[in-house]
This record gives structure tokens, C-alpha cells and sequence, in this order.
């Protein structure tokens, strides 16, 4: 089946919906799973749109029940369904917690791989709108390091067709973490992945991968090289495509919408700790939970502000 | 080493077998039990001591060619009903590659052809009915065995609530035996068992024996009803448990236990016949299949 339209002028979230809708085409056994996703509602973000009224039979609408879905989903799974579940908010991820790590990720391998589980369990994260502090947080972090589990996150520049492709096809199963933001935002190209003799690399995922575009654009009117990697695969991290585009660039800001701490940037310290970097510096959220107030969340969360000083602060530092 | 199955004759209707499939459930746990107290086994168990019936009277009435069993931390006995294999059963528990999940899952999470169990109490449940939603145009039908001490997991109430609203058929057990680990039911569980089953429009059934001749029939009509309907079942067991939770952990007192043990499903099973020939030949083969499994 083709994807609809030309890429450039598609929407996140209208990708997303073509994702879904070859899942379902190309494999009778397919099934989504999730709370108000039906037509003409098609899920809280739209995700779903259209696509109930197409698969009535395979497009199922659940109780609010999280953790009974994903439950549900790793049986299914076991007797040889293929499962996407939508959790529609990702704060909502503590609710099926437990179905997470110590079932659907735990039990194949501790069965001696005698069963797969395979589930795509998409849902959007992070803040910016006002959603307030249970509709806005960054929980990935949570999830990731956990055997069994791949975790991976999507933004308007990353490759979204292939990362569900990739996913549909694990035998194993993958959460995709979506920001929120980025569902009506343009599909577009990060121009500054592969910057030749970049004074800095920004690495970052997800939803700042924007903000952080955004800043390298900023900065090349100051003269200053910025190269933005957008990590995809957040657990286990994909280190040797980091690498590949890290090249010799040694200066590194890492750039993340979580709280600080046991995050994206400390793996992302450990892993580059045996390279010869000069600095490295990241940029989080501050260490609370999400407000509400416009003004507060926009303290709280990183803004295009807080990583072009961190940039600049870090230039200065490594002159 | 021979499977039980191959080994004896077994039939359902025949109280001789199920006797002794009962006994050598019985046997397998007490060697487990006195294995451990000399330290030759290590990690942890919990016996269905006392509550074997349940075991037999639900899987050898499921078929077991398709039906498919989530069991709980208590499985053995729901483990050897399905698959008659002490050897690869005793090997999973002392670690060894023979073992069901070579030794990954150790007592509490294995995995054979359709049966699984697993730690987390009630975590299995939505599973279950994941089972019986996919495999329900193959005419299968999914099993799961919950304590009175899961009840009080949330992740049963969510199971329930989609296995009637989607019409899965899953037949849900609950192996009531009065005491979660050291807690007695009084403190942990208001109301009644049954009607949580009715609450969400699931045809319920409450007993209380432990005598397999009165289970048999009300397993069979049980699990007839679930393929049937397709839906789900609630079926709500007292039984008795004699043993610890797991290895030393029983806090009750001698007299209540004794009191228990005139419940005894094997010495209600073997009023009518002659068993010390049977037992010398179950004997022989729990020690032939511990054996069997030490040197594996």
C-alpha cells in the first residue's frame, strides 16, 4: 500500500494514521487496542482516524483500563495476534507498569523464548500545552533499560515509515514515545545532521529535536557550526549510528524534555565516557513536576532560550 | 525419563488414576519440601498441598491439545495435571538446563506447550483473556487460576470486565483457601467472592470441597458452558491449604490445621480401595525423576 500523498506536505500525525492503516491491511491477524479510538473521534491525537469505519472487527475500543489493554494485548499476542496499543496519554504508562516490565517484556525470555509477544505500544508524551502535571510529563525514562523492551521516539524529522515498519515487524515489543507537540507539525529534514567540522552536536530526541533545529538555525547566522543528532532508539540505546554521526565533533550538548537525572542525558554520558570528549553539558526540564500556568510550564520545560545559552556557554568554555 | 502419562493409565472416570495422579502431585511437592530443608535445593517454592483436586479436576477436563492454562506462584500441581512431567519439572527447580524453561523460570514461571504461570499475583489475568480472544475461532478456550489473595489485585477486575464486555471465553478458577501467605481472609476481603463474578455479568458458581468426585462434574460443566457461550466463567473453589505458603511461613495453629486435613482430597479420594501398592509405585517414580533430574 502507498503511502498518501507526497511526504514534504504531510502532517506527523498523518503518517502515523498511514502506519496504522497498512498494519491493518497487510496482516488479517492485526488489531489496535486503545480508549476512544473510534471514528468519528479516531483517538485523543487523531491517530486513528478513519480507521474503525475501514476494520470495525480490528480497530477495538477498550474500557479505561491500561493495564487490562496491555494484559490483553500480550495474550493476543502469545496466541498469534499483531498488537499496537494506544495509551492515549503517556503519563498513563504507571498504569500498565507492572504488564510492562514484569509481562510482556519479562515473559518470553524467562519461557526460554518458547513465546513472542509482539506489541507496539504508541503513545504521546511531553508538555507545552498546558495539559498540566499528569498530561504533559516525559515518563520514558522509566521504561527504558528494561530487558526485553525497545523503546524509541519520533519527531518530524526522524524516518517514521520505517521505525513502525521496524516495530511491526519485532518479535519482540517496542514502545514509541510520540510527543505531543509534533503530531500537527510538517514532515521536514534535519539539514544539520551532517554538518562538516561542527564546533558542537547537540544530541537529542523526540520533541526537542525541533527546538534544537531551531537554535542550530539561530546559530549559523552567529557563525557558530552546530550538527543536531536525533537519537530514534532511545532502549537499547543505538550507539553506533550516535557514533557514526558524532564523528570527531567533541563538544556535546545533550538535550531532553524529562526531569534530570537517570535520564537520556546520563545515558548518553556513559556512553560517550570512553571518547575523547572535550565537554558536555545538558539541558532538561527543571526538577518538578509539570505546571499548569503557561509561564511556569515555559520555565520548567527547555526552550530554544536555555539550549542556545547552554550552546554558547559551552563554545566559550572549549575555545 | 518416562512422562507419568506414558508411564500409568490414566482416565478421568476412573478414581483408581486419578488417585494416583493425585498422590503423585502430592509426593512431588512433599519430596520438594524435604529437599529443601536438607539444602539441597535452593531459591524458593510454594506447594498446592491440600488443594490438588482443584488441579485435576479443571486441566484434565480442558483439551489440552489447544486450551490453553495461565497458572499462578501455586502451579505445580496445575503444571503435572497438564503435562505429567515431574522430571522436567524437578529440573526446572534445581536450576538445570533438562528444566521446563531451562532454569529461567525456576518454580514460579513456567512455560510447556500451553500452560503458563507466573509471580505477580492477578498479573496473568488479562493475559488470559488476550488467550481466549485470539485463539477463540480455533474452538479453544483459556483457563486461569486465581487465589482468594487475588482479589485484591486490580488487574483481575480489568480481566473480567473485558472478558464479558468481548465475549472471551476464559474460565476464571479462584483457589479460595482462606489465607493469602499468612493473612487470613477476614483481613483482606470484604464481601463475597462470588458475586464479584456476577457483578460483571459472568455466569458464577460458588462450592466448597475438596473431594474430586463432587469437582469433576461441576469443572466439566464449567468449562462446557465457556466453549459453548463463549464466555466467561467464574468458578469460586473453598479448598484447604495444608502446607506453608511456601517452605516455613505457616502461622496458624496445629488444631486448625488438623481440623483441615479431615478435608484432605486424597483421603476422601481413597476411602474405596487398596493403596499401598500404589503408592510404593508413585514413590518410585518421584524418587526415579528427582534422581533423574539431580544428575541431569
Amino acid at each position: 500500500m502507498k503511502l498518501r500523498g507526497c511526504l514534504e506536505n504531510m502532517r506527523v500525525v498523518e503518517l502515523i494514521n498511514d502506519c496504522l492503516g497498512r498494519f491493518l491491511a497487510e496482516n488479517e491477524n492485526s488489531i489496535i487496542l486503545g480508549e476512544d479510538i473510534l471514528s468519528p473521534y479516531g483517538g485523543a491525537f487523531k491517530a486513528t482516524s478513519e480507521l474503525s469505519a475501514k476494520y470495525p472487527d480490528r480497530v477495538i475500543t477498550t474500557p479505561i483500563s491500561e493495564a487490562g489493554i496491555v494484559g490483553f494485548a500480550t495474550g493476543a499476542a502469545i496466541s498469534g495476534k499483531a498488537v499496537c496499543v494506544e495509551i492515549m496519554f503517556g503519563d498513563f504508562l504507571t498504569l500498565c507498569t507492572d504488564q510492562i516490565i514484569n509481562h510482556l517484556s519479562k515473559l518470553p525470555w524467562v519461557y526460554d523464548n518458547q513465546v513472542s509477544a509482539p506489541v507496539v505500544i504508541r503513545t504521546p508524551m511531553g508538555g507545552g500545552r498546558g495539559y498540566g502535571a499528569t498530561h504533559s510529563q516525559s515518563l520514558e525514562k522509566h521504561f527504558c533499560g528494561v530487558p526485553g523492551l525497545s523503546v524509541c521516539a519520533i519527531s518530524e524529522f526522524s524516518d517514521i515509515g520505517k521505525i513502525y515498519d521496524d516495530a511491526f515487524a519485532s518479535m519482540g515489543p517496542v514502545l514509541i514515545i510520540e510527543n505531543k507537540s509534533i503530531y500537527p507539525r510538517q514532515l521536514r529534514t534535519n539539514r544539520f545532521r551532517d554538518i562538516a567540522d561542527a564546533d558542537l552536536a547537540i544530541v537529542t530526541y523526540g520533541g526537542t529535536t525541533e527546538l534544537c533545529v531551531s537554535v542550530a538555525e539561530m546559530l549559523e547566522e552567529e557563525e557558530i557550526r552546530v550538527k543536531v543528532i536525533e537519537v530514534n532508539y532511545l532502549s537499547p540505546l543505538d550507539t553506533q549510528t550516535l557514533f557514526a554521526e558524532l564523528g570527531q565533533t567533541d563538544v556535546v550538548l545533550s538535550v531532553e524534555e524529562g526531569s534530570p537525572g537517570w535520564s537520556f542525558s546520563s545515558e548518553l554520558a556513559h556512553a560517550l565516557i570512553n571518547r575523547k570528549i572535550r565537554a558536555f553539558k545538558s539541558v532538561t526540564s527543571s526538577d518538578n513536576p509539570i505546571p499548569s500556568s503557561t509561564e511556569q510550564e515555559k520555565e520548567c520545560l527547555p526552550s530554544r532560550e536555555k539550549i542556545h545559552d547552554a550552546v554558547v556557554q559551552l563554545i566559550e568554555e572549549t575555545l | 525419563m518416562q512422562n507419568y502419562y506414558d508411564e500409568f493409565e490414566y482416565s478421568l472416570d476412573d478414581p483408581r488414576s486419578n488417585y494416583r495422579l493425585m498422590l503423585m502431585i502430592r509426593l512431588f511437592e512433599e519430596k520438594l519440601l524435604s529437599e529443601f530443608a536438607k539444602g539441597n535445593i535452593s531459591g524458593t517454592t510454594h506447594t498446592c498441598i491440600g488443594q490438588e483436586a482443584n488441579a485435576i479436576s479443571i486441566v484434565n477436563n480442558l483439551e489440552k491439545d489447544h486450551d490453553v492454562i495461565w497458572s499462578n506462584h501455586r502451579c505445580h500441581g496445575h503444571f503435572l495435571a497438564y503435562t505429567g512431567d515431574a522430571f522436567r519439572l524437578f529440573a526446572e527447580i534445581l536450576g538445570k538446563p533438562a528444566g521446563v524453561c531451562s532454569g529461567r523460570g525456576g518454580s514460579q514461571h513456567l512455560a510447556w506447550n500451553n500452560f503458563y504461570s507466573s509471580g505477580v499475583q492477578g498479573g496473568l489475568a488479562p493475559l488470559a483473556v488476550g488467550t481466549a480472544f485470539g485463539y477463540k475461532d480455533n474452538g479453544a478456550i483459556s483457563a486461569v487460576f486465581l487465589g482468594d489473595g487475588t482479589m485484591g489485585e486490580g488487574s483481575i477486575y480489568e480481566a473480567m470486565n473485558l472478558a464479558s464486555l468481548w465475549n472471551c471465553p476464559v474460565l476464571f478458577i479462584v483457589e479460595d483457601n482462606a489465607i493469602a501467605q499468612t493473612t487470613p481472609k477476614s483481613l483482606a476481603l470484604s464481601g463475597d467472592i462470588k458475586a464479584r463474578g456476577e457483578a460483571f455479568g459472568i455466569q458464577s458458581r460458588s462450592l466448597a470441597t475438596t473431594d474430586l468426585n463432587e469437582l469433576i462434574p461441576v469443572a466439566q460443566q464449567a468449562i462446557d458452558y465457556v466453549r459453548s457461550e463463549k464466555r466467561p466463567y467464574w468458578l469460586h473453589i473453598q479448598t484447604t491449604r495444608l502446607a506453608a505458603h511456601s517452605k516455613g511461613d505457616d502461622t496458624r495453629s496445629k488444631v486448625e490445621v488438623d481440623e483441615m486435613k479431615k478435608r484432605d482430597c486424597l483421603a476422601l479420594l481413597s476411602r474405596d480401595f487398596e493403596k499401598e501398592e500404589i503408592y510404593q509405585e508413585v514413590e518410585r517414580f518421584i524418587e526415579e525423576s528427582f534422581e533423574a533430574a539431580r544428575v541431569s
